[in-house]
């Protein structure tokens, strides 16, 4: 790891302040990503802003929205009492997510800006355009087993490994960000970006933006949403594909859904061509396999991960079958 | 810096760049909480701060100061063995014991998560009143890796300590 100065703030202000004066700054959260990448190399900040005092606190506000601070930790986003009753897919996701020892560490902040699992963007032997612009990328004719289905380019086709943002996709989620140039929000679903040719910039924060806090929108969420995720083995593994799922039906239609899926592209996939296809539909099995394969059509298997599109249609179906109460 | 580690206060010259499982076991020569992966992914550092398990291994010391650090030394002696090591002891729960002292500590973490009614991936419903059966206790642990194998001696002790207690975890609303 190479060295570098370390600064704890309490605000947002002292955290930008400190940011502005040196664009090699990173903030830092729990660590449990950066950590890992510094002791590679393949981050090598100048300076540390320590942003684990700023706001944690999870309020629900009078409209039934939910305001969870960046610092609060993946732990008591879980377990906080309205997060449980209202966003149970929220809830479920991040416990998918990692070990209870570093959810215990993990913020939610930290969360949204952790970076893909790739094996090649952390082997600095290997040739990637993510860690140096231009170099090529070793995955796409390697194994890639773990790799992105959808939204893939010809520079990068690495996933976003987080569960938590695959339900905030499901959940319209807006990102509260403070900087230079002031406040602003962003919905999730636009806050990460598809690799095109610059894998290396995967969301839209500018030089110095700080996430401040995450809001869950009072939606027509209800309290059946879910979050499944399949993997290698049955705890403490990333997902190979994951689903956040809601569906409220009327008179045997489906009258709302929102679906989104982890595992298969560079950003939390939120799959409005199946929500599209399935608006009005009868609630059935057959509808819900025409809804998958609709958002599916457009996927581009590589060599080793062709199994996550049936994969990940199935598991489409299963989730959604279960939350109508038919059987798949 | 100055550190809180099992209840003795440690004032230490080190890197920023230390973390806190280098902190504990170079520099204070408590070499109890182990380095299996260095990243995150085997559990063996598990140590306690303020109460909750945290991978040491990931944890930057400097970020830790002024918060009560409980490593295993701070668990038991050898004359005076916590009921859970002794528990380990009773049910062959390690064979080389590398990941032991993570396996304790992540333990004890979690029966205080179990009691205060946090829900994990596989509770049926969320609402915390799960009891804590077989599955539970896996899925709970899965954050501590054992390559000798030796899980259900590891969790049949951890039965024996901590059941009782977490088959009656508290309501969901007063976990509010
Ligand atoms: C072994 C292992 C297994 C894992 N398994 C899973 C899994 O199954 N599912 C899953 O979802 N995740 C998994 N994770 C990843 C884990 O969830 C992330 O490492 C964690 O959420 C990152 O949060 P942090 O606070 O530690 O971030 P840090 O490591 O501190 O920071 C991560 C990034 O976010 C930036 N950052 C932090 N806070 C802010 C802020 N407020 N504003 C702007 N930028 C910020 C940092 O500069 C850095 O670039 C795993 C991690 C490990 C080590
Ligand atoms: S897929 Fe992306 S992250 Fe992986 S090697 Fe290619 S460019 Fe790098
Ligand atoms: S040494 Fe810390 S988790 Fe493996
Ligand atoms: S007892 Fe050997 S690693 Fe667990």
């Amino acid at each position: 790891m190479l060295a570098f100065d370390y600064t704890r703030v309490d605000t947002p202000a002292e955290a930008i302040a400190l940011a502005v004066r040196d664009l090699d700054a990173r903030y830092l959260g729990g660590g449990t990503n950066l950590v890992d990448l510094m002791r590679e190399t393949i981050e090598a900040p100048r300076s540390l802003i320590d942003v684990t005092g700023i706001s944690d606190e999870i309020v629900v506000q009078q409209n039934g929205a939910v305001l969870i601070g960046a610092a609060a930790k993946n732990t008591a986003v879980a377990e906080n009492a309205a997060i449980r009753a209202q966003f149970p897919m929220l809830a479920r996701a991040i416990l998918s997510g990692a070990s209870a020892q570093i959810r215990n560490m993990a913020t939610t902040g930290g969360n949204l800006l952790q970076r893909t699992r790739c094996y090649y963007f952390y082997d600095d032997a290997a040739r990637c355009n993510k860690r140096v612009s231009g170099a090529g990328c070793d995955a796409i004719d390697g194994f890639n087993r773990i790799h992105a289905i959808l939204g893939t380019s010809s520079s990068c086709v690495a996933t976003h490994p987080s569960d938590m943002c695959v339900a905030l996709a499901a959940l319209d989620a807006i990102v509260h960000i403070d900087g230079p140039e002031g406040q602003r929000m962003i919905p999730l679903i636009d806050f990460h970006c598809l690799p095109d040719d610059q894998p290396q910039i995967e969301a839209v924060l500018r030089p110095a933006e700080l996430i401040t806090a995450i809001e869950l929108p009072a939606a027509s969420a209800s309290p059946r949403g879910t979050y499944r995720k399949v993997r290698d083995r049955a705890s403490y593994a990333f997902a190979l594909v994951s689903v956040a799922a809601d569906l409220t039906i009327e008179g045997g239609r489906v009258a709302d859904v929102r679906l989104a899926l982890g595992g298969v592209a560079h950003k939390p996939w939120r799959a409005f061509k199946a929500e599209a296809a399935l608006r009005g539909q009868p609630a059935t099995e057959a509808s819900f396999l025409t809804a998958a394969e609709a958002e599916l059509a457009d996927a581009q298997p590589l060599r080793d991960n062709a199994f996550k599109v049936p994969l990940a249609k199935r598991t489409i179906v299963a989730v959604l079958s279960d939350l109508a109460g038919v059987t798949a | 810096m100055r550190f809180s580690i099992n209840g003795d206060i440690h004032e230490v010259e080190v890197d920023v760049r230390t973390s806190l499982l280098d902190l504990l076991r170079e520099h204070l020569h408590l070499t109890g909480s182990k380095k299996g992966c260095n990243q995150g992914a085997c559990g063996a550092c598990t140590v306690l701060v303020d109460g909750e398990r945290i991978n040491a291994c990931l944890a930057l010391a400097v970020q830790y100061q002024g918060r009560e650090i409980i490593t295993i030394e701070g668990v038991g002696t050898p004359g005076q063995l916590a009921a859970i090591q002794a528990a380990f002891v009773k049910h062959d729960g390690f064979q080389c014991g590398y990941c032991t002292p993570g396996q304790i500590c992540s333990a004890i973490g979690m029966a205080a998560e179990a009691k205060r009614g946090l829900p994990s991936f596989v509770s049926a419903d969320l609402s915390g009143l799960s009891t804590i059966d077989h599955d539970e206790l896996r899925e709970r642990m899965s954050g501590n890796l054992c390559r000798c194998g030796a899980y259900n001696g590891i969790i049949d002790a951890i039965r024996e300590v901590f059941v009782d207690e977490t088959t009656t975890p508290v309501k969901f609303e007063e976990a509010a």
